[in-house]
C-alpha cells in the first residue's frame, strides 16, 4: 500500500475548533456535532480530532498514540519504547465497532517519562528528546507511526469521515477544554490512517483546510533543523514550523505569523519605518518559512488555539464567541449548529490571526 | 407554503422546493443551517423566504426569483445569477456574486473576500451588488461588468468600505463606494471618476431601495461621498505579452 508522500494529495477539507478560555471541560459531542454538518466537504477518506485537557489524572506524562500494522511492528516498537522511556501505563485506545469504519490498524496509548540516565546522556531538554523519539519511530520503525505524542491532550484520527472517526473513537466519553477537527476530502488517496489530520508533535496539533505550494521551501527550511517531513504533506511541514518558531526559536503567536503569513512587500512599503525595518528583517531571516498557497488551519496546544487563513484568503473561515467560549470553523453553519445565539460572528481577514487563550496557561 | 429543513439533507430540500415552485407561489424555509444550493436556477414565479444560515452556493444560476435570507449567508452565493432579486437581511461569505450577469443583489451587513468576482453586463442586463457596510479585499476583480455598490454604514474608526486589491483586472462596469479606502493598494487598472447626473440618479434610487429593503435609516449617506471607480482600459492586460 502506498503511504502518503508516493502519491500527490489534493484537498479540500473542513476545520472546526471550540475553546474554552476558562479550561472548563466539555465532552465531545459537540465538535462531532460541528464537523458533522459539514460532511459535504470530506469524502469520508480521513478525519480526526485534537482534545486538550482530557488526561488529568497523567497530566506529567507524555501520552504516545501509536498505530500499528501488525503485532510485528508493535513488538519492535515497545523494545524501543522500553529502552527509552518508563512506562507508567499502557492499554489499547477503547474503540467500538462503527459502520464505515474498518480496517483499523492496531492502535495503542502508552503514558511515558524519559528514562532518566537516557535524558541525560542525550544531553537534550526533555521535549526536544521525545520529539527525537517521535522521529526515529516514524521514520525507521516499519508499520508503526506515532499520531500523537503531547502531555494532557491527544490525537484521535482515521480513514473515515470525521464524524465516524469520532464515535469510533468514543470521544463522548472525553472532556477537554479545547477540541479542534478535520474532515477531509483528498481526491486521491492511499487511505492511511496517519494520514489523516491533525499532525502533532508534542503538544502542538495542526488541522488544516488547503494545499500549500510552498512545501518543498518549507520541507528544505525545516530539515536544516532536524525535522523529518517522513509523511511528505502540508501539513506535517506546517506542524514543524509551528514548533520550530514556537519551541526552539522562542518566538511569539503573533510573530509566528508574522512569518508564516508574512505581508506583501507592496504593503510593507505602505507601514512606518519602525515596521519596514521589522518585515524586511522577518522576511530575510524566514523566507523560507512563509507558507504560499490556500490554507486555513488551526494550531492547538495547551495554552489555547489559534486559527489563520493564508494572506490572500484562499480557504474559508469564521469564528465566533459566546461567552468564554470561542468557535471557529470551515463554516457558519458548523457554529450555529453548537451554539444558537453567538454574541459576535466574524470572519478574519487573510494574514489576520485568531488567538483565544485559556486563562493560567502558556 | 412553509417547509422545515432542520435534519432534511440539502437534496431532498432542494428537490421539495423545485416541486413546489412548480407552481406560482411564495414558499417559507425555516430553520436553515447551512443548507447548499438553495434557490439554485428558481424562476420568477417564486418568492423564497430562507430563515437561518445560507448554504454555499445558494441562488446559483437564479432566474427570476425574489430570494429574503432573514439571516447570514455563507459562501459563493449567486454564482453567475442571471435574473431575479437576493436580499439578504444579515451579512455574507465569500465569492458572492461571481461571474453574476443579471438581477440584483442587496446585503444588509458586510460582505467577504472577492465579491462580485469577473460581473458582467450585456445591453440592458446589468448586475447589480449592493453591500451596506462594508467588503472584504479584492472587491471587482477583474469585473467586465454590472454595478457595486458599498454604503459604507456604520463603520468603525479606521475600518475600510472596501479592502486590499478592489478592482484588481477590472475592465468593464463600475463601483461605488461610500467610506475610506486605501487606494495605494487598489488595482492598477482602475480610476476613480468624478459621478455624473447618471450616476447620482442611479444611487439615489439604489439608496432608496436598500432603506426599504431593510427598514433602516440611509439619511446620513449623501451621494456625494460616493468615489466611483472604472476601469482605465477596457483591455488592460492586452500587451501583457507582447513585445515592447
Amino acid at each position: 500500500m502506498k503511504k502518503e508522500g508516493e502519491i500527490r494529495i489534493p484537498s479540500g477539507c473542513a476545520i472546526s475548533g471550540i475553546l474554552n478560555k476558562n479550561g472548563e471541560r466539555i465532552n465531545g459531542e459537540d465538535i462531532i456535532t460541528s464537523i458533522e454538518l459539514m460532511r459535504d466537504r470530506s469524502n469520508g477518506l480521513g478525519g480526526g480530532f485534537a482534545a486538550y485537557g482530557i488526561y488529568p489524572q497523567y497530566e506529567d506524562l507524555y501520552a504516545l498514540h501509536i498505530f500499528y500494522d501488525d503485532l510485528v511492528s508493535k513488538a519492535s516498537t515497545e523494545d524501543f519504547l522500553n529502552r527509552h522511556f518508563e512506562i507508567e501505563t499502557a492499554g489499547k485506545i477503547p474503540t467500538r465497532k462503527k459502520k464505515g469504519i474498518d480496517g483499523e490498524p492496531l492502535i495503542w496509548r502508552y503514558f511515558v517519562l524519559p528514562r532518566r540516565f537516557k535524558l541525560h546522556e542525550s544531553e537534550l531538554k526533555e521535549s526536544e528528546y521525545v520529539a527525537r523519539c517521535v522521529f526515529r519511530i516514524n521514520g525507521h520503525y516499519e508499520g508503526a507511526y506515532v499520531f500523537s505524542s503531547g502531555k494532557n491532550m491527544g490525537a484521535f484520527k482515521g480513514v473515515g469521515y470525521p464524524e465516524d472517526i469520532g464515535r469510533f473513537f468514543m470521544l463522548e466519553t472525553y472532556e477537554a477544554y479545547l477540541w479542534t477537527s478535520h474532515g477531509r476530502f483528498p481526491t486521491n488517496t492511499p487511505g492511511w490512517w496517519g494520514g489523516a489530520h491533525p499532525f502533532t508533535l508534542l503538544n502542538w496539533s495542526v488541522v488544516h483546510n488547503g494545499e500549500i505550494s510552498s512545501y518543498d521551501a518549507n520541507r528544505r527550511f525545516v530539515e536544516m533543523y532536524g525535522y523529518d517531513c517522513t509523511l511528505q504533506t502540508d501539513t506535517e511541514v506546517i506542524t514543524y514550523i509551528f514548533d520550530l518558531l514556537l519551541r526552539k526559536h522562542k518566538l511569539g503567536l503573533k510573530q509566528a505569523v508574522e512569518i508564516m503569513a508574512t505581508p506583501f512587500w507592496r504593503e510593507i512599503a505602505l507601514m512606518s519605518e519602525e515596521d519596514q525595518k521589522k518585515f524586511e528583517a522577518i522576511r530575510a531571516v524566514y523566507s523560507s518559512a512563509l507558507i504560499n498557497g490556500p490554507f486555513s488551519i488551526i494550531l492547538g496546544f495547551e495554552g489555547g488555539m489559534l486559527a489563520l487563513n493564508d494572506r490572500i484568503k484562499l480557504r474559508p473561515l469564521v469564528a465566533a464567541e459566546k461567552g468564554d467560549t470561542l468557535y471557529v470553523a470551515s463554516e457558519e453553519a458548523a457554529i450555529r449548529v453548537i451554539c444558537s445565539e453567538p454574541e459576535r460572528v466574524w470572519s478574519p481577514r487573510g494574514g489576520e490571526p485568531i488567538i483565544g487563550l485559556v486563562e493560567g496557561r502558556r | 407554503m412553509e417547509l422545515v429543513a432542520k435534519g432534511v439533507y440539502y437534496s431532498d430540500l432542494n428537490e421539495q422546493i423545485k416541486q413546489i415552485a412548480q407552481t406560482p407561489g411564495e414558499i417559507d424555509v425555516k430553520e436553515v443551517l447551512g443548507h447548499r444550493y438553495i434557490g439554485c436556477g428558481l424562476t420568477s414565479h417564486t418568492t423564497l423566504n430562507v430563515f437561518g444560515t445560507l448554504g454555499n452556493d445558494s441562488a446559483c444560476y437564479m432566474d427570476g426569483a425574489t430570494l429574503q435570507v432573514y439571516g447570514n449567508a455563507q459562501d459563493g452565493i449567486a454564482n453567475t445569477m442571471n435574473d431575479g432579486k437576493l436580499i439578504i437581511h444579515g451579512s455574507c461569505g465569500d465569492i458572492i456574486g461571481y461571474a453574476m450577469r443579471g438581477g440584483e443583489m442587496f446585503i444588509e451587513g458586510y460582505a467577504g473576500y472577492r465579491v462580485g468576482i469577473h460581473m458582467k453586463e450585456y445591453y440592458e442586463k446589468i448586475p447589480k451588488i449592493v453591500i451596506g457596510s462594508k467588503a472584504g479585499d479584492f472587491l471587482g476583480e477583474y469585473m467586465a461588468g454590472g454595478r457595486i455598490v458599498v454604503l459604507g454604514l456604520g463603520l468603525k474608526d479606521n475600518e475600510e468600505a472596501a479592502g486590499r486589491y478592489f478592482g484588481t483586472g477590472m475592465h468593464g462596469g463600475a463601483m461605488y463606494i461610500r467610506g475610506p479606502v486605501c487606494e495605494a493598494l487598489m488595482g492598477g487598472e482602475i480610476a476613480k471618476k468624478e459621478l455624473d447626473a447618471d450616476d447620482k440618479e442611479f444611487l439615489t434610487q439604489t439608496v432608496a431601495d436598500y432603506a426599504s429593503y431593510f427598514d433602516t435609516d440611509t439619511s446620513e449617506i449623501k451621494i456625494d461621498e460616493f468615489s466611483k471607480y472604472q476601469p482605465k482600459s477596457a483591455r488592460p492586460y492586452g500587451e501583457m505579452y507582447v513585445g515592447e
